[in-house]
């Protein structure tokens, strides 16, 4: 497969080089500025509905100045704050969590680690970002569209989506949301077949599976269940656009709306929650996985120890993402669905406790006794592992079916998945950055800002996420415009108050974040070909990037990517390095 | 507002502050060589103590929440049934507050202890099996536990009340965005409804031509529900979905346009017994609407008043019947 990207002699032209590259290294890059742009626009939102939440009915000229027609007079209007926490909820999930992070460390680790000049097909990986890239655009513009975007929350369960009637953003601005997603998904689907391919396909002479970075191994299960799953969320949302659009009754029965007796019989709104959560679980690991990956990496690099249990690792990355599959019913214990499902889907959830929780010991046990050096990139995974703790712990609240009836859609699952699945994938995407930002710019971070960054985002997520548990365990539910129509959440005013302060700190220090990343990429100190003196094959890249990755032959791997002070012999010792004469490879 | 320029003011404050520390010199700030990062003992130690210090302000923070508004989280349950959903609540939550603690409390400690020393050789420790096994089979022990308990709780939370059972048999029909209570009435039997005879004045649908019907009692605002006697729901909707969601007696259930749910439970205290447990005068149990439903999602609400049996037959029999 050398031939494929070997010759890189030609003059490229900057469209060919900048916009329709086809250069993995390239394209991990349009993904990360195009998902961190999302990103930035859903903290902006969530930012503007805290200050609703905060301070119900309180006049902001932020509102007026940015959402304009749905603040009126600075306070948002009760159907568009729902277009808000729609909007940024799909943006965060989708936009930001699974091609921002996926897209881009996929992209550039994937050829990088395995040995390979490019992805299977460079072709198909530059449509894949250029139909996300159209997705994004179009779900921007539902922004704009008459009666507002999106509104029925993220999870856009019909009827409420699928009839304009029921809100003014069920109307124009969720049939582009529903374009949006089908490009989305189309785009996800073809760049999880390619990193397939390629990882079983390209890897270089020596590289078993048992050789494969932690990375790698969770890049591959996370392209897999977004090959298993995303093609079930895409014929939900066709049979939706079907039944808004074409009249038909999947998912609609027995309504009266607007005054009059729809002509809709023998659908059932719950076939849409099992299609949607038969993707939406997966998706939750979508999203975490590739971030657990980046972690096992990091910790191990700057504990500069191996990686405890590394087959275990994988074990465990391979039970999470089998298990995955198996419990989406645990968001629809409450929906009317046979309570003896609601006992099957109890064992299965709480089962992944298991995987996880040998994930959490064995990063313990490779910090334990390591000698840990503190980049930002360790920073943000070290905070990976606490935020994974806390939001998995309280998953077997959510998860036992008992629990769930009283917690379920209140503050307290808020708190939970924003722990265990936002602030987690959060981090590790900036470790991952922090990280792999010489490799991807040929400079450095800066260290201080960084770590500024990683102190300022973990006090305030945790302000943040960590009090909406006692909020859930009163019973507020989520996605109340305001809390003041009952006298029962009287109590919490302050701490709403203070939860928004919080969330206005958290977004300023991301600002800290934003100015690092772009003055390193312009001014930053330049990199050495290996900062972080480490084990794993891109190192071995010239640091200026060439189309083909290494300038002569790819290299071999003789060992696994985690010797790091193996006893008796260097400090680290990268995979190309050939055993020594006498020296035996490290079991694992 | 107030509160919030304070805290703004902490935070820039405390930027200034650290600028200044760093020599105040903005340039100066991104001076740094990376390579240096690795050998400065010195900047590895202060983030482990900043760990460390992290570590304790999380308890605080913990410790002050559950100060401030531990008391504030839902009263004891008014149900039966909700007395096994807390006590399963406690097992838990001492559970996960307990490998909480150790984790963290390890996690800190392990960052801090081996932050970066020059003269520290790392262990070469790459797998032990019975490790391993240890922290596999643990938490699947536990977690039988949590399983068994929970499994039982939900099979005798959701078995439906037979129909020689004497009890209550009331409706709850949710619309955009108001809720409304139906009596099954003397027959102890809701009269049929359909989407199409929905107008002004029947906007439950009923069938009128239903004998069962007749005596059917609708009521809005305000629904009552006799203490110590099961009560046996039936959830409806008319036009989006909802969710009943009664928080004092651990009770929830969607309301499904096309499908009737039901849900039952058995009330434990009366409001008044209620208003005595928590202290409050102004209590009342409520149902709220708990699944994204429209504009005012946020303002779904009516008021649930228990009582004893006799005055609940009082309240009743003053309500018209349906026909």
């Amino acid at each position: 497969m050398d031939i494929i990207h070997s010759e890189h002699t030609h003059q490229e032209s900057f469209i060919s080089k900048y916009i329709f590259s086809r250069d993995h290294k390239m394209i991990a890059k349009q993904f990360m500025i195009t998902g961190f742009t999302m990103g930035f626009i859903g903290i902006i939102m969530s930012v503007l509905f805290r200050l609703q939440l905060g301070w119900p009915g309180e006049r902001f000229w932020i509102n007026d100045l940015l959402l304009g027609s749905w603040a009126n007079g600075g306070v948002i209007a009760p159907d568009k704050y729902l277009a808000l926490v729609t909007m940024h909820g799909t943006i965060m999930v989708f936009f930001m969590l699974t091609a921002g992070l996926s897209g881009t460390f996929s992209n550039l680790l994937i050829p990088l680690q395995i040995g390979a000049r490019d992805m299977a097909s460079g072709f198909i990986n530059m449509l894949s970002y250029w139909i996300f890239f159209i997705s994004c655009i179009v779900m921007l513009v539902s922004l704009g569209v008459e009666g507002g975007a999106a509104s029925a929350g993220w999870t856009i369960y019909p009827p409420l989506s699928a009839l304009p009637e029921a809100i003014p953003g069920s109307g124009l601005g969720m049939t582009l949301w529903l374009v949006a997603m089908a490009l989305f998904i189309t785009s996800s689907l073809i760049g999880s077949l390619n990193y397939i391919v390629t990882i079983i396909n390209l890897r270089t002479k020596g590289m078993t599976f048992t050789r494969l970075p932690l990375t790698i191994w969770s890049f591959l299960v996370t392209a897999i269940l977004g090959v298993l799953s995303f093609p079930v969320l895409l014929s939900a949302v066709l049979l939706l656009v079907f039944d808004r659009s074409f009249g038909t009754s999947f998912y609609l029965s027995d309504i009266y709306i607007g005054g009059q007796a729809l002509e809709r019989f023998g659908g059932s709104p719950i076939l849409f929650e099992h299609l949607f959560w038969f993707l939406g679980h997966p998706e939750v690991y979508i999203v975490l996985l590739p971030s657990l990956g980046i972690t096992s990496e990091i910790v191990s690099t700057m504990s500069r120890k191996p990686i405890f249990g590394y087959k275990f690792m994988i074990g465990s990355i391979l039970a999470i993402g089998g298990l995955s599959f198996i419990v989406w019913g645990h968001h629809m214990f409450v929906t009317g669905m046979n309570p003896f499902l609601g006992a099957v889907f109890t064992i299965t959830t709480l089962l992944i406790a298991i995987p996880s929780a040998i994930k959490v010991f064995n990063y313990l046990t490779t910090l334990w006794r390591g000698n840990i050096i503190f980049s930002p990139a360790m920073l943000f995974s070290i905070g990976l592992i606490s935020t994974f703790i806390t939001g998995g712990l309280t998953g077997l609240i959510l998860g036992d079916a008992t629990l769930d009836i009283n917690v379920h859609d209140t503050y307290f699952v808020v708190g939970h998945f924003h722990i265990v699945m936002g602030l987690s994938a959060v981090f590790g995407t900036f470790a991952g950055v922090y990280h792999w930002f010489p490799k991807m710019f040929g400079k450095m971070m800066n260290n201080t800002w960084g770590q500024i960054h990683f102190w300022i985002t973990i006090v305030t997520a945790y302000g943040v996420f960590f009090p909406m548990h006692f909020l859930g365990l009163a019973g507020v539910p989520r996605r109340y415009y305001t809390n003041s129509t009952f006298p029962m959440f009287d109590d919490f005013v302050n701490l709403n108050e203070i939860i928004s302060i919080f969330a206005i700190i958290a977004f300023l220090g991301q600002l800290i974040f934003l100015f690092n990343f772009l003055y390193s990429i312009f001014k930053g100190k330049k990199a050495t070909q290996n900062p972080w003196n480490s084990n794993t094959l891109e190192w071995t890249t010239p640091v200026k990037h060439i189309h083909g990755n290494w300038p002569g032959e790819i290299p071999e791997v003789h060992r696994w990517p985690y010797d790091y002070n193996k006893p008796g012999y260097e400090e680290f010792i990268p995979q190309n390095i050939p055993l020594k004469e006498g020296e035996i490879e490290s079991s694992h | 507002m107030l509160l919030l320029s304070a805290f703004l003011f902490i935070l820039i404050l405390f930027l200034i502050t650290f600028f200044y520390l760093k020599g105040g010199d903005f340039k100066e700030m991104f001076k740094e060589n990376p390579d240096d990062l690795k050998f400065d003992e010195q900047e590895n130690r202060t983030q482990g103590w900043l760990f460390i210090a992290f570590g304790i302000g999380f308890l605080l923070f913990i410790l002050f929440l559950i100060f401030k508004w531990g008391g504030s989280i839902l009263p004891e349950s008014g149900s039966v049934h909700g007395a096994d959903v807390d006590s399963l609540m406690l097992i838990t939550g001492v559970i996960i507050s307990i490998v909480f603690v150790i984790t963290h409390v390890l996690l800190f400690f392990f960052v801090f202890k081996y932050a970066f020393n020059k003269n520290r050789k790392p262990a070469f420790f790459t797998h032990n099996l019975k490790l391993e096994l240890l922290w596999t089979a643990l938490p699947a022990m536990v977690l039988v536990l949590l399983i068994s308990i929970g499994l039982y709780n939900w099979n005798s939370i959701m078995k439906p009340l037979d129909d020689k059972d004497d009890k209550v048999l009331i409706e709850i029909y949710a619309k955009q965005f108001d809720w409304t209570a139906r009596y099954a009435g003397n027959d102890g039997k809701l009269g049929r409804a359909n989407i199409v005879l929905i107008n002004n004045a029947n906007f439950l649908g009923i069938d009128t031509t239903d004998v069962v019907s007749f005596d059917d009692k609708i009521v809005k605002n305000e629904f009552h529900i006799p203490v110590n006697k099961p009560v046996q729901f039936v959830f409806r909707a008319q036009d989006v979905m909802h969710s009943a969601y009664m928080p004092h007696f651990r009770a929830q259930m969607n309301c499904v346009p096309g499908l009737k749910t039901q849900f039952n439970f058995t009330p434990k205290y009366t409001t008044q017994e209620m208003r005595r447990i928590t202290k409050n005068p102004d209590f009342d149990y409520m149902l709220l609407c708990n699944k994204i439903c429209g504009m005012a999602h946020f303002a779904m609400k009516m008021k649930i008043v228990v009582e004893s049996e006799e005055d609940y037959n009082k309240w009743l029999a003053i309500n018209p019947t349906f026909r």
